[in-house]
């Protein structure tokens, strides 16, 4: 049966209404399109105004972070020169900025950091860089490994699972925080003597690790008990009937079904390891001077918000908006795969 | 009950058992010699095996960890500092105090910290909760929704030195955070915990809106409160006297979840407005690489948390009669 192309039916009007924005070269007529799950969700996603918005919000911080080099070359500082104390004249006896708001003028457009006398908003933007890519690291190997063990867990059962099993209920047990600020000493010092100085590159792996082993169990736990409810379905079971290998079952019976929890959990991942980051770096044992740290410049701000409180907004508010755009964008993604799911 | 129970806490055991073996292992493991801190600048090689023994730690790691664990069933004696009674955790390498009493000092600290703020999240999230589903849709319901995203994505450590600025430094309104003992001064212990108890409570709060919200929303459509409906009930006393109950079974159970986060928001909150706790001892432990005194504060930690969780499972039967705990 074909639509005639003036006919009311909202189908064809969906169909029309779409295919105007979107770049489907077949979509000039107003057929019935088969869509794939993903033009679904894109098609969904593109609707929803508060999740574009909010994902452009999103866009702009991580380019904030890659493009940090370019924006210090167009802005003519750097995060690690003390600007206050080689110039008389920015910062008081006490150290803290002359000019008012933090001494923030055309030139240090954030003002200047109170006792070093660094430019605020070099040390954001390089902060933001350093934070956000610990975060996609951490997101990115917590995720695989959360999907590899998950799934194994679920599929292979028995002793596997079971064992799989008591450690993410030890490791959930666990009052994470305490661990965080715990054992990054201990996973640092296992490799660095004492004597020695640590390497940036070493604090920023042995952050990722700390993180990783402890962020992975929620994940995992959910993809096995989604796997033990996939594995008993008949497609699963006709898979393996006519002899496909368990490689092939997980990958293109089992996983297929599984993008959708791993897409939303990562998207809900991301600003938990941003914050877990940043409380590290505010509790002083993240990222160490002079490598500029988000959650480094809290430490500051709550030493010197009695006379400088205009410090503290900045990293604050950046946070705050990158923390709720990524959030609104995570619900967004979540809406678009999973409409039927109500919050 | 008295079964489950025993489970539980056996279970509870096994789990403080691994937890311990595992962080023990690896405190030791690491090649930095804390035996080399005491022995100062000079150090001769028999001075610092003198300090190794002394500190016992000469001996194979299983046997190390055997002292430790009965040191705090039965005490244990050090050459280095005397006799160290019943609940003994070891002396921090740093003060050279006593870890247990150091702990016990600060315990009141993050206890009031941690009560105080889940009272204000229960009372303050189920309320707000229930408003937004008792007004679904209206815009005391939006409002509470957008404010609960805002609320769960602000950070203790900005808004914390923000409301203390604004509300100690320039208004005056409140005193300076501080931990005044509750045996002492009541009143006293309240208002200089108010404000570390909003910063923190903030935070968890706004989960807890949107969960009772959704519970509650989810409730009205079940079976039981259609029957309440049709006996004549008013709508007002099926709400807040019958949905409300079924309402707070998982909210319980998330909360008994939020348990351990809840303790990390509270080391947050106790550097930002320099309480003297056990968070606060935490972070200097690491900063010193005080092994003695970072093992005990994670044991007790995990301790609070796994007993703590215990008895919000048997809250929960209580709370659900369906709930049969076996």
């Amino acid at each position: 049966m074909t639509f005639p192309s003036s006919a009311p039916s909202p189908a064809a009007a969906e169909t029309t209404e779409d295919t105007a924005g979107s770049a489907d070269p077949a979509g000039s007529a107003p057929a019935i399109v088969g869509r794939s799950p993903g033009r679904l969700m894109w098609r969904r996603f593109r609707r929803d105004r508060t999740g574009v918005v909010s994902a452009l919000v999103v866009l702009a911080f991580f380019l904030i972070a890659l493009l940090a080099p370019v924006i210090s070359k167009l802005y003519g500082k750097d995060p690690y020169t003390t600007y206050g104390q080689n110039r008389p004249g920015l910062l008081n006896e006490f150290g803290y900025p002359i000019a008012p708001n933090g001494g923030m003028s055309g030139e240090f457009w954030f003002g200047l950091e109170p006792g070093l006398g660094r430019d605020v908003f070099m040390q954001l933007v390089y902060g933001i860089r350093t934070s956000l890519s610990i975060a996609v690291v951490v997101t990115l190997v917590t995720v695989v490994l959360g999907v590899v063990l998950g799934i194994t867990a679920g599929y292979i059962g028995g002793k596997t699972d079971y064992v799989i099993g008591r450690v993410i209920d030890t490791l959930l047990a666990f009052p994470q925080q305490l661990f965080l600020i715990v054992f990054l000493p201990v996973v640092e010092a296992a490799i660095v003597l004492p004597e020695e100085e640590t390497p940036v590159w070493l604090r920023f792996v042995s952050i990722c690790v700390v993180l990783t082993v402890l962020g992975w169990a929620a994940l995992a736990r959910l993809l096995r008990s989604q796997v033990l409810s996939l594995r008993t379905r008949e497609f699963v079971e006709a898979a393996r009937v006519t002899g496909a290998s368990p490689a092939r079952i997980i990958f293109k019976e089992l996983l297929p079904n599984l993008w959708t929890p791993i897409i939303i959990q990562g998207t809900l991942l991301l600003p938990l390891f941003v914050g877990a980051e940043a409380g590290l770096g505010f509790l002083g044992v993240g990222m160490t001077e002079p490598t500029p740290d988000w959650g480094r410049m809290f430490q500051v701000g709550v030493n010197v918000y009695h006379s400088d409180v205009t410090y503290l907004i900045f990293p604050g508010v950046s946070m705050v908006i990158f923390v709720i755009a990524f959030n609104l964008f995570g619900d967004s993604i979540r809406d678009a795969f999973d409409p039927k799911t109500k919050r | 009950m008295a079964g489950f129970l025993v489970r539980r806490i056996l279970g509870a055991l096994v789990i403080l058992m691994i937890i311990s073996a595992v962080t023990f292992y690896l405190f030791y493991a690491i090649p930095r010699d804390p035996a080399r801190a005491f022995c100062g600048k000079i150090c001769r090689p028999e001075t610092l095996d003198l300090i190794r023994h002394n500190l016992g730690m000469d001996e194979p790691l299983f046997v190390q960890y055997w002292h430790w664990l009965a040191g705090i069933f039965m005490g244990r004696e050090f050459v280095q500092f005397g006799a160290c009674p019943a609940p003994c955790l070891g002396y921090s390498f740093a003060t050279q105090e006593p870890v247990f009493s150091a702990i016990l000092d600060r315990f009141p600290v993050t206890l009031s910290l941690t009560l105080g703020a889940s009272l204000v999240i229960l009372s303050f999230g189920i309320l707000t909760g229930m408003l937004a589903a008792w007004k679904v849709g209206r815009p005391l319901d939006k409002i509470a929704s957008s404010s609960s995203v805002i609320g769960a994505s602000l950070q203790i450590y900005f808004i914390g030195p923000l409301l203390a600025f604004y509300l100690v430094d320039t208004l005056e309104l409140i005193p300076r955070p501080s931990y005044v003992p509750v045996s002492e001064d009541p009143v006293g212990w309240f208002t200089h915990l108010l404000l570390p108890w909003v910063v923190l409570s903030i935070i968890f709060t706004a989960n807890y809106t949107r969960m009772t919200r959704s519970q509650m929303v989810e409730q009205l459509t079940e079976d039981y409160v259609r029957t309440a409906r049709a006996k004549g009930m008013s709508g007002r006393t099926v709400f807040f006297r019958f949905a409300w109950r079924g309402a707070m079974i998982p909210i319980v159970t998330i909360f008994g979840v939020d348990l351990a986060a809840l303790l990390g928001g509270a080391i947050i909150t106790e550097q930002t407005f320099t309480l003297h706790g056990i968070g606060e001892l935490a972070v200097r432990a690491v900063q010193n690489t005080d092994l003695p005194m970072l093992l005990g504060v994670t044991i007790v930690g995990a301790t609070a948390i796994v007993i703590l969780n215990i008895v919000v499972d048997v809250l929960y039967a209580v709370i659900d009669p369906r709930v049969r705990l076996s």
